[in-house]
C-alpha cells in the first residue's frame, strides 16, 4: 500500500468516533440521494407504463394533450383519415377515462378504465396471472390487478360488480399493473369502456398508429399531422417525455424529488467537510512536519484527498447496501425506487466528488500551514 | 579552499510588526562545512532556532543571502524552498515530530516517500538505516511504544535516510535524559563523520560540547564566538565524563 494511503487510513481510524460520524454522514446523504433519484426514476417509469406497453409506432392525441391520463377526446371518424395516409398499417382506437366502481358491500371507488381492441395492436393488459386476454371478449368482462382486490372489494376471477351502474365481471387478473395515482386500472373492450366511462359514441382518446413494414416514421408522422390538424402526432418517446414533464414538473413532484436529492448532497458535503476539516486540524503538526521535511504541498494534499476517498468508498458501499434493501422493499409498491447501473455509477461518482469537494477546506488549511510549527513545543 | 554546504552571509531577521518588532538576527555570517559537527549555542531567545530555520530554508531572512549547495535561495517561493529541503536538508526536532500513526520503519520511509521514492528499495534503505542505529528490533513499533532516546534515533534515521548534504538538529537532547542524550549525540557525531555532510546542532546543553568540531556562540542575534573544539581522539572520554 502506498505510504500516503497508509497515512490517510491511519489518520482516519485514529479517531474512530469521528470516522464513524463521517461514514454515517456519507451513508445518510447517499441513501437520501438514492431514494430521491430512485423515486424520480421510478416515477418517470411509472407515468409512462401505458405508453411503453401500447407498442404503437405513433400516437395520435388530441391537440394539447399533456399526459396519458388527459381526458381530451378525438373524433373517431378521423381514423379513416389516418388510415388513408401511406405507410399506416393500422390506427387502433383507445379510450380511457375515470369511472365509479361499486364496491361489494357498499360504497364506491374510482377506477381508471382502459378500453381497447383485444387484438395485437391495442393496449391490452399484461402480466395476466389468472384468466386470459381472450376471456375479455365475453359479456361484461374486465381485467383487474390483484394488488387492488381489497380496494375493489373483490376476491378474484369470476367476481361480479358494477361500474357506473353497468355489470362488470372479472375475467382476467393481472399482477403488478399499478398506478402511481393509486387509482386501479381496469382493462376492457372499447365499447364496454365507453359504457363504463360515459364517453359518447364517436369519441375516442387516442389512435395507436402501427406502420406498414418499411415505412418511415418521420414521413408518416408529418403526413398524419397534415391530415389531422386538430390532433397531434407523437412518437412514443415524445409522448413519454410530455407525460413525464407534466407529472414530474407540472405538478412539482419531480422538483421536490430533485430538491430532496440536492439537500442530501449538501448535507453530505457539509458533514464530510466538517469532519475532514477537524481531522486535518488535529493532525496539523504532522502535516507541518511533512512540510518541514520537504514534502510538496501536493503530497500533503494527496494525504487529505486519500482520506476523503477512503471515506467515500466505505460510505458508498454501506449506502449501496441500504439502498439495495430499499429498492427490494419498494419494488411492488405504487412508486418503486428504481436503481439502474447508470444511477449506481453516477452515485459513486457523486460520492467521490462530494468527498473531494469536502476536502477543499482542509486543503486550504494545509496550504497555509507554516512548517515553523515544528519548532513550537 | 573547501566550499561550504550551506553559506549564510549578512543574515538579518526582523520578527513581528510595529512597536512589537524584534530584530532576531543582526547581519550574521555563518557557513557549514562537510564532515563537521557544529554546535550553535546561546541562551534562550538569542536567535538560535531562527538562524537554524533560515539556514534550513524554512524561513526567509529579512536581509542577507543563503546558498545551499552553491545555489542562492533568496527569493525562492515556499514550494521551491520545500524542494531544497527535500533534496538537501534533513531535520531533527526537539520533540522528535514522528508521525504517531506510522511505525518507526514507515516514519523513516516517509522521508524517501516525500522525495518520490516509493520503491521496495526505499523500504530496504529505511530498514538498513534503522538497523545502523541499533533499532532493528523496534522497526514495527509505533512512536508511543518507543523511549525518548529511541524516538530521537528514529528521527535522526528519518533525517539522514535520503542522504542530505546537511543535517540540522534543534535541541535534539532537550527532551532526553543523560544516557539517551549521550546516545543521540554519539549517533549525530557518527553522522557528521561523513565528509559530504554538514551537521548543525542547536543547543544550550553544555554536556554535548565534547561532541562538537566547532562551536558557534550566538547572543542577542549576533555571533559572539566561533571556535574549533577538542581533538576528535579525546572526545569520547570527555563526553562520557560530561554525562556521568
Amino acid at each position: 500500500m502506498p505510504l500516503v494511503v497508509k497515512l490517510a487510513c491511519r489518520n482516519l481510524v485514529q479517531d474512530r468516533l469521528r470516522f464513524v460520524a463521517t461514514v454515517v454522514g456519507i451513508v445518510f446523504s447517499i441513501v437520501l440521494v438514492t431514494v430521491q433519484l430512485g423515486l424520480y426514476l421510478g416515477f418517470e417509469r411509472t407515468v409512462t407504463t401505458m405508453i411503453r406497453h401500447a407498442h404503437a409506432d405513433l400516437w395520435v392525441v388530441p391537440r394539447g394533450t399533456k399526459c396519458f391520463e388527459d381526458p381530451s377526446l378525438l373524433d373517431e371518424r378521423k381514423r379513416a383519415a389516418a388510415l388513408a395516409v401511406g405507410g399506416v398499417a393500422d390506427a387502433v382506437p383507445l379510450l380511457i377515462g375515470f369511472a365509479e366502481w361499486s364496491v361489494t358491500g357498499g360504497g364506491t371507488t374510482p377506477v381508471f378504465v382502459i378500453g381497447s381492441t383485444l387484438g395485437a395492436g391495442g393496449l391490452r393488459p399484461w402480466n395476466i396471472v389468472v384468466g386470459s386476454i381472450g376471456a375479455l371478449a365475453g359479456a361484461h368482462a374486465v381485467a383487474a390487478d390483484k394488488t387492488y382486490f381489497d380496494r375493489l372489494g373483490v376476491t378474484g376471477l369470476g367476481d361480479t360488480v358494477a361500474i357506473r351502474g353497468d355489470k362488470a365481471h372479472i375475467a382476467a387478473v393481472t399482477d403488478g399493473i399499478r398506478s402511481f395515482t393509486t387509482t386501479p386500472y381496469i382493462f376492457t373492450t372499447l365499447d364496454r369502456a365507453r359504457a363504463y366511462t360515459g364517453i359518447p359514441p364517436g369519441r375516442v382518446s387516442y389512435f395507436l398508429v402501427h406502420l406498414a413494414p418499411g415505412a418511415d416514421t418521420d414521413t408518416v408522422r408529418r403526413q398524419l399531422a397534415a391530415k389531422l390538424p386538430s390532433a397531434e402526432v407523437l412518437t412514443p418517446a415524445q409522448f413519454s417525455a410530455r407525460s413525464r414533464s407534466f407529472w414530474l414538473f407540472g405538478t412539482g413532484a419531480g422538483a421536490a424529488l430533485i430538491a430532496g436529492a440536492l439537500l442530501g448532497v449538501i448535507v453530505g458535503t457539509v458533514i464530510v467537510a466538517q469532519t475532514l476539516y477537524s481531522s486535518t486540524k488535529d493532525h496539523l503538526n504532522e502535516f507541518a512536519t511533512l512540510r518541514a521535511i520537504g514534502a510538496a504541498a501536493g503530497y500533503v494534499n494527496q494525504a487529505i484527498v486519500c482520506q476523503a476517498l477512503v471515506s467515500a468508498v466505505i460510505g458508498f458501499l454501506f449506502a449501496a447496501c441500504i439502498s439495495a434493501v430499499a429498492v427490494e422493499v419498494t419494488k411492488d409498491s405504487a412508486l418503486p425506487i428504481l436503481m439502474t447501473p447508470e444511477l449506481t455509477l453516477g452515485l459513486f461518482v457523486l460520492t467521490v466528488s462530494m468527498c473531494i469537494i469536502s476536502a477543499f477546506a482542509a486543503i486550504v488549511q494545509v496550504i497555509r500551514i507554516d512548517p515553523m510549527r515544528v519548532f513550537m513545543s | 579552499m573547501i566550499s561550504p554546504i550551506i553559506a549564510g552571509k549578512g543574515i538579518s531577521m526582523r520578527l513581528g510588526r510595529g512597536a512589537g518588532q524584534v530584530e532576531a538576527l543582526k547581519g550574521i555570517d555563518l557557513s557549514l562545512y562537510g564532515g563537521q559537527l557544529t554546535l550553535l549555542m546561546g541562551p534562550s531567545g538569542s536567535g538560535k532556532t531562527t538562524l537554524l530555520s533560515i539556514l534550513g530554508c524554512m524561513l526567509c531572512p529579512t536581509a542577507g543571502t543563503i546558498e545551499v549547495g552553491g545555489c542562492d535561495t533568496i527569493g525562492a517561493r515556499p514550494e521551491q524552498l520545500a524542494r531544497i529541503r527535500r533534496g538537501q536538508i534533513g531535520f531533527v526536532f526537539q520533540r522528535y515530530r514522528l508521525l504517531p500513526t506510522l511505525s518507526a520503519l514507515d516514519n523513516v520511509r516517509l522521508a524517501l516517500d516525500v522525495r518520490g521514492d516509493h520503491s521496495r528499495h526505499a523500504t530496504e534503505k529505511a530498514s538498513a538505516t534503522l538497523d545502523g542505529f541499533g533499532l532493528s528490533h523496534r522497526r514495527n513499533a509505533y512512536p508511543h511504544e518507543l523511549s525518548g532516546g529511541e524516538q530521537q534515533r528514529v528521527a535522526i534515521a528519518r533525517a539522514i535516510v535520503a542522504d542530505p548534504a546537511a543535517l540540522l538538529a534543534d535541541e535534539p537532547t532537550g527532551a532526553l535524559d543523560g544516557d539517551s542524550g549521550h546516545g543521540v549525540m554519539t549517533v549525530l557525531a557518527r553522522v557528521a563523520r561523513d565528509p559530504s555532510r554538514a551537521v548543525l546542532v542547536v543547543t544550550h546543553d553544555p554536556r554535548i560540547v565534547p561532541f562538537a568540531d566547532r562551536i558557534v556562540h550566538i547572543e542577542d542575534g549576533c555571533i559572539t564566538g566561533d571556535e574549533s573544539s577538542l581533538d576528535r581522539a579525546l572526545r569520547p572520554a570527555v563526553a562520557a565524563s560530561c554525562y556521568a
